[in-house]
Order: C-alpha cells, then structure tokens, then sequence
C-alpha cells in the first residue's frame, strides 16, 4: 500500500556531501585538552537519528572537515554530542568553538556497534582514552534496556586521572550495582585510589562469562590489538569482538578512497568492524 | 576460619601446585592483613617475602624527585606482590602501600629459596611461574611506557 499521497513529493534526503548547519549550544571542558560539544539543529529541521557507534563529519568554517563520533544518547531527540580532543588544527578549531558558533554537520555515517546482537549475552565495553566517546550511546543503551543484558561491564583506561572523561556521568555508573565500572591510569600521584596499569590488566580481573560475551573495544589501535588478544585469552570468540578503526577520513561515503585499508572502506565499510574480519589489517601503517 | 591449604588452593598462583608441593608452601605461610595506609615493604628493605592478595589493593611506589611519590601499578585480589626474595641482593626496589584493607598470604621467601635449592623439581615450578608473572608485567610495562593515549584513539 502506498502511504504517501500522489500529489506530495518524497522529502529529499540530505545529499551526503552538503553539510546541515548546526549550533553549538553548550561546550564543556572535559580535559585539558578535550571539550564536549553540544549542537542543535539551526534551520529547524532537527536532528538525524543516529545509532550507537555512527559519526558525523564536522566541517568548522574556515579550518575543514574532520570525522567525529557521536557522543550522546540516541534517545534523546533534540541534540547532538560531539566530544573531541585537540589534536591538529582542525579539532583544534573545534575545541574553541563557543556556545552561538555555527558549524556545518554531514551524517551520520557508518556502522553500528552490535547493541541488539548484544541482548541475552554479557556485555564487556573497552574504551582507552578519546574512545570513551564512541561508547558511550552503548552505555546509555544498554543502561536503558537493563534487563536485557547479562552482565555489564565498562572497562576504561586513560594516561592520568586528570585524562578521564565523563567523570561526573561514570561516578554515577559506578554506584549502580547492576553495571560494572573499572578505571584505570597508567601512571598516578600516590594520592589516587584507584588502579594503576594499562587496560588490558583488567580483563582478568572483571567477572564475565567469556562464552557468552560480546566485546565492544575503542581506543588507539595498539591497545585494541593487546585488548582483543586478552580476550581471546580469557575464552571470547574472535567474532563477538567489536573494534572501532578510527583511521582519517574524507568523503565518508567510499568515494574517495582515502580510508581504504585492504578491501574495506573505513567510512561506509567500519568505522565498527568484527575484529575477525579486520584482524589482518590491524598493524597496517596509518594511511 | 579459613585454612591456609584452602586458601592456597584458591588462589590462581598456587592453586594447580602439586600437593606435595602445596604442603610445602603451606609451612612457609602466614595470613597477613594490612589497614589502608599501611606499607607492606619500603625500598631498600630485605625482602625475606612475597605476598598472594585475597583481598584489597595495593600500590606499588617510587619516590620520583619532582614528581613525588608516584605510583607505578597497583596489584588486587589473585595477583601476586614481590619477587625481589628471589634474586640477590634481597632488597626490595619499591615500596609497597595498602591503599584499602588488605588481606594476603605472605610467603617466608627465605625459607622458600632454601627448599629450591634443595629440591629444584619445586624450584623449576616456582621459577615458572614468577618467569610468565615477570613477563605479564614486562608486557604491561612496555604498554605503559608506549603512551598509547597520547598517540590519540
Ligand atoms: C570514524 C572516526 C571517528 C572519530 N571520532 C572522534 C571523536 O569522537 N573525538 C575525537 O577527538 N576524535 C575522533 N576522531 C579522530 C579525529 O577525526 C581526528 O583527530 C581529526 O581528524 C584530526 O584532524 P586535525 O585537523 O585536528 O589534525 P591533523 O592535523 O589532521 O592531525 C594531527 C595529528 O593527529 C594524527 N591523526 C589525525 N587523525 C587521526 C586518526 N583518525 N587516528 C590517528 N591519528 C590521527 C595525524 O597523523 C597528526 O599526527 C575520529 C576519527 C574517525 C575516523
């Protein structure tokens, strides 16, 4: 049955190639160096649903266009969450953008982190620093859908514990008895009480039923590597782990090759893969 | 109260030990706990022990110059603290600091080394199982060192 009445004309989709103009309607310093950006729709269109794991392309007006995950809660209808740490000059750009400013919008784009594959199993999320963002709409997710899920963890790893994103949102995490929150730094003055060590110590630590998980794993490709080799380690099939290649990119929409890494596309093909399915390419040189 | 054997039965370091074995490190162990604060060794210390955590956490220390005491790792239930009883000079190159309450098996290092020597079956099986514990730590290490956040995700 045709729903559309014969005389109305099939809204056009947005070409993926012309940005949509948003403002930033609050900004939040995360770290020293990585701000939390929130945007909202300016021509009054709203925004584009998203799903867990999805980017935009940011285009910041006079400086260019770089890839940035969505942060914030795919329930929420109004806003957009981008939170990005000042690397070069583009991020940095966005990094001093100010409540008011415009910036243009393309996506989303991308895979989905495996949420619904997800259901009746244990959930083990990774995040090593930055990519504690990409995760976070699975945390919002899976906490909203509790009951679904087996057992939650949140395994999260940064340089210091002035680097730790989200801080106030994961105290609360923590002092919820059905979520699993571990935090660790590489290196800490003897006032923190919490654990020193790279991430990958904590797999062996966490309560989870390896049989039975799916692993979601963000962060710089080496410490994805060591991740997913613990895993493995620890009894997790190499096809219920996620990685997310956050390699440099352009077009987003496979056109222009700059992401390609063996036969995949990072943009249209990834940026979430199933690790069996990119294990080969990991290690490969940055493109 | 739990026995020692249970308790050395549990733990990963010693769980899969030959009885004989087992018994052995049973004479050469005490329940220890140590209150939040509270050091377990300091550097420069003989280090006559090693230490099998139940319960707790602990952080192992260097004082760092300008960066004051900084804290390298910290170490939790089922891992094992100390291997500086094994090799000469017996000094411990750290120091190490209950950051909660913390219970663990302490294990008399020198009287362990002696029944290596005698018996090498025993040493041989300890030895493995502080070489893969050394290289865990090894790998972690370079991990750390590599500052892998920095390079950005
Ligand atoms: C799908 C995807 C999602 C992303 N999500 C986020 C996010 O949520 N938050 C965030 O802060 N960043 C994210 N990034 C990374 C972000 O896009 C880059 O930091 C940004 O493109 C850098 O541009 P620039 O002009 O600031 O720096 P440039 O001047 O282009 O580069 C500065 C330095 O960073 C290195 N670099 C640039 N991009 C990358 C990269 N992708 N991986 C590794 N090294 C890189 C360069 O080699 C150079 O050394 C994401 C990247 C991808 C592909």
């Amino acid at each position: 049955m045709n729903l559309m009445p014969e005389n109305e004309v099939m809204p056009a989709a947005p070409h993926p190639m012309a940005p949509l103009p948003f403002r930033v309607q609050r900004v939040r310093r995360e770290t020293r160096d990585t701000f939390t950006l929130e945007l909202q729709s300016a021509n009054g269109a709203g925004r584009p649903s998203f799903l867990a794991g999805q980017f935009n392309m940011v285009y910041v007006f006079g400086a260019g266009e770089v890839p940035m995950s969505i942060t914030g809660d795919p329930a929420d209808q109004d806003t957009i969450i981008h939170t990005t740490r000042s690397v070069g000059m583009v991020s940095q750009a966005i990094c001093k953008l100010k409540s008011g400013d415009m910036v243009g919008l393309r996506g989303p784009f991308g895979t989905p982190w495996p949420v619904e594959e997800a259901a009746g199993k244990d959930v083990v999320v990774v995040a090593g620093g930055i990519g504690l963002a990409p995760l976070r709409p699975v945390v919002y997710q899976l906490l909203a859908d509790r009951a679904k899920f087996g057992k939650v963890v949140l395994i999260y790893g940064t340089r210091t514990p002035a680097d730790i994103l989200y801080q106030k949102e994961l105290a609360k995490w923590r002092s919820r008895l059905d979520f699993r929150v571990a935090v660790t730094v590489d290196r800490a003055p003897a006032a923190w009480r919490g654990s020193v060590g790279v991430v990958t110590t904590l797999i062996p630590k966490v309560s989870f039923d390896p049989q039975r998980t799916v692993a979601m794993v963000c962060g710089p490709e080496v410490m994805m590597r060591f991740v997913a080799r613990e895993l493995e380690a620890r009894g997790v099939e190499k096809n219920r782990i996620y990685i997310s290649m956050e390699r440099n990119m352009k077009c987003a929409v496979g056109f222009c090759g700059h992401c390609q890494l063996g036969p995949q596309f990072i943009c249209k093909d990834g940026a979430v893969f199933r690790y069996d399915r990119i294990r080969p390419l990991l290690g490969i040189r940055e493109l | 109260m739990e026995t020692l054997e249970r308790i050395l039965a549990e733990h990963p370091f010693s769980r899969d030990l030959q009885k004989p074995y087992a018994e052995l490190l049973v004479g050469c162990a005490a329940n220890v706990r140590f209150e939040a604060g509270e050091f377990l060794f300091r550097e420069g210390d003989e280090a006559n022990q090693f230490y099998l955590i139940r319960q707790g956490i602990v952080s192992v220390e260097i004082f760092a110059g300008p960066s004051g005491q900084t804290t390298i790792t910290t170490m939790g239930e089922g891992e094992v603290l100390g291997w500086s009883w094994l090799f000469p000079p017996y000094r411990w190159k750290f120091d190490a600091r209950a950051v909660e309450l913390t219970r663990a098996i302490a294990l008399d290092g020198k009287c362990l080394r002696a029944k290596c020597e005698a018996d090498h079956d025993l040493g041989y099986e300890l030895l493995k199982r502080f070489a893969l514990m050394v290289e865990q730590r090894l790998d972690a290490t370079r991990l750390q060192l590599l500052n892998v956040y920095e390079s950005h995700a």
